[in-house]
């Protein structure tokens, strides 16, 4: 290796490292938080790493029952939602990826402009009128905002390339639509459902500002509960950021195993709910 | 000169049979139930807002019909021309500082290095973790007594801060954390840019002895340009809308310094329970968005246009 391709090779290792470490650091610092006590969180100047790892601040968490039932209201929100989602967004992308119904697009492009909260205000109502606020239904139903348009346009995109002949050569030897869509179409798109699938449950998993309006005490997502611990007990850091990490630690885990369909999907369509 | 070959002639061949036009109304059943759920969860909750912004109605009592009354309100409403003045302050400021640091990153990403793959998976950790958890352990960063940042400025020798708790440093705070979630987002899009980008002016661009930066400045910008359009364009959508992070930091506070138009929309429609002035925030909101947005393609739409004229 030359010198002027090892400076170079240096420099590109220092930029990297540049460009990495507020991401690193930040996770970094949130491990330490969620695994020290009361008193190494308040030292100044601040411990890294402490002493003694406060194991407890975790196993309070996962003791309290609550924690375990809110995380069973997001599982089912999140699921209930996504699933949902797939079920009427994989075959409306492929409708209108075949009629070449590009205009209709335009509607799931108004949906990702439009504020989150102002879908809040008439959908509240409703569900007020219908009685099902004490439930997990209008969380369920809410969340279609973020996961339908995900999901239809991503599978637009992928039902768009993939090839029409062998679809064809299906019509001719007699396969219904139906068929030649669950038995052709669906398994050659497999990636997209992936990639689909993946980022309607990472946004509907983080989404917050529904849950704050819609939420009861017994119907709080993740994000709704760790956002009251902040008001309740403002002092204690430790059970605090353990709480975070679990809410998130699951998307973390999936972004950094599925980072290859999440980059696929956002470079795409480029989606976000909310 | 390598030819570009367009379409392949089979695929012109099939896009041109007149099975095509028979079979295309048929698709309708694949599309009725999506269509049925969007008409339920995004179609009528817009006409209803629409409906209830001429209406005055407050939880609980009866509604009644004030025309644009709830409109007029809004121009002499402090605490809303406020919101809008923090709205473009933050906007701006958020879709400034990513596109700056998105392209920096991009151009290193897309270098070839051992670990690129699992790095840029922890490059994108921020936007993808859940925001308010990620908001709660930078409300712990920002303490101005125990937190780890006044640490950080202390080592090198800057003076503590007070962050989100000073009315004036609390939006450029905001916009910190908003930079370091969604810098990931311009870089990826970016990264698709360069991807596309050919090799061969830049290899004569080296041997005509250009530098590094030259070649940014003279080859990889002009050709990215319209991916950091888009980048940008979605930035500010997003930021304008930004929620999560500005509610679970600061509740829009210290006082209303850091209420936007979104925090104020909610606290109107969900604290106060002004159903009627809480949508006519969301119509007003909602075409404000939609107008930048058109503000954003005329400006790309002039670029291009001088672009070509100074060219000729």
């Amino acid at each position: 290796m030359s010198p002027r391709r090892l400076m170079g090779r240096i420099g590109l290792w220092f930029s990297v490292f540049v460009i990495v470490s507020p991401a690193i650091l930040f996770f970094l610092w949130m491990i330490s938080l969620s695994l020290k006590y009361e008193i190494d969180n308040a030292a100044y100047p601040p411990v890294f790493i402490p002493e003694q790892f406060a194991w407890k601040n975790y196993t309070d968490v996962l003791a309290s029952n609550r924690f375990l039932t809110y995380f069973f209201n997001s599982l089912i929100v999140t699921g209930g939602a996504t699933l949902l989602a797939m079920l009427v967004g994989v075959p409306a992308g492929y409708g209108i990826a075949r009629m070449a119904a590009h205009k209709s697009a335009i509607v799931i492009l108004i949906a990702r402009i439009t504020p989150g909260l102002s879908y809040l205000i008439p959908l509240f109502l409703l569900f007020q009128w219908l009685g099902l606020l004490g439930t997990l239904v209008p969380q369920i139903i809410i969340h279609l905002v973020v996961t339908v348009p995900i999901v239809i346009w991503i599978m637009i995109g992928y039902f768009e390339t993939t090839p029409l002949e062998l679809e064809e050569a299906a019509r001719i030897d007699g396969a219904t639509r139906w068929q030649v869509f669950r038995h052709v179409a669906l398994p050659i798109a497999r990636p997209g459902l992936a990639v689909a699938f993946i980022l309607a449950v990472i946004f509907s998993w983080n989404n917050f500002v529904f849950g704050i309006v819609l939420a009861g005490r017994e119907t709080r997502t993740l994000p709704v509960a760790v956002y009251n611990m902040i008001s309740f007990d403002q002092l204690s850091w430790g059970p605090l950021a353990a709480a975070a990490l679990l809410v998130t630690f699951p998307v973390l885990l999936l972004t950094v195993f599925a980072q290859r369909q999440i980059v696929a999907g956002l470079t795409a369509g480029a989606v976000k709910g909310g | 000169m390598s030819t570009i070959t367009e379409t392949s002639p089979a695929a012109a061949e099939t896009s041109a049979a007149p099975e095509q036009e028979w079979h295309r109304p048929t698709y309708w059943p694949f599309v009725l139930p999506a269509l049925i759920v969007v008409l339920a969860v995004i179609v009528f909750p817009w006409l209803f807002t629409i409906w209830m912004s001429f209406n005055e109605w407050k939880v609980g009592s009866p509604t009644t019909f004030v025309g644009f009354a709830n409109y007029l309100r809004l121009p002499n409403d402090p605490r809303f021309v406020e919101a809008v003045g923090h709205t473009i302050v933050y906007t701006a400021l958020s879709v400034i500082l990513p596109l700056i640091f998105g392209t920096l990153a991009a151009v290193v990403f897309h270098q070839r290095f051992a670990g690129r793959g699992f790095l840029r998976g922890v490059f994108i950790m921020p936007m993808m973790a859940t925001p308010v958890a990620i908001a709660l352990v930078w409300t712990m960063m920002f303490h101005p007594q125990l937190g780890v940042l006044n640490y950080l400025l202390s080592l090198v020798g800057l003076p503590p801060q007070l962050w989100v708790f000073n009315p004036a440093t609390v939006i450029p705070s905001l916009v910190l954390v908003e930079t370091w979630q969604w810098t990931p987002l311009v870089m990826l899009i970016v990264l698709g840019g360069l991807a596309a980008i050919p090799t061969e002016p830049y290899e004569s661009a080296e041997i005509d002895g250009a530098g590094f930066w030259q070649m940014f400045r003279y080859i990889t910008l002009p050709l990215i340009m319209p991916f950091l359009f888009i980048a940008g364009m979605i930035r500010m959508i997003d930021a304008v809308k930004s929620f999560d992070i500005i509610f679970a930091i600061t509740q829009g506070g210290p006082g209303s310094a850091s209420e936007t138009i979104n925090l104020y929309l909610y606290s109107v429609a969900f604290v106060y329970y002004d159903l009627g002035y809480g949508s006519a925030i969301a119509v007003v909101f909602f075409l404000l968005i939609v107008l930048l947005a058109a503000v954003l393609l005329y400006l790309r739409k002039r670029m291009l246009w001088t672009e070509i004229g100074g060219g000729a």
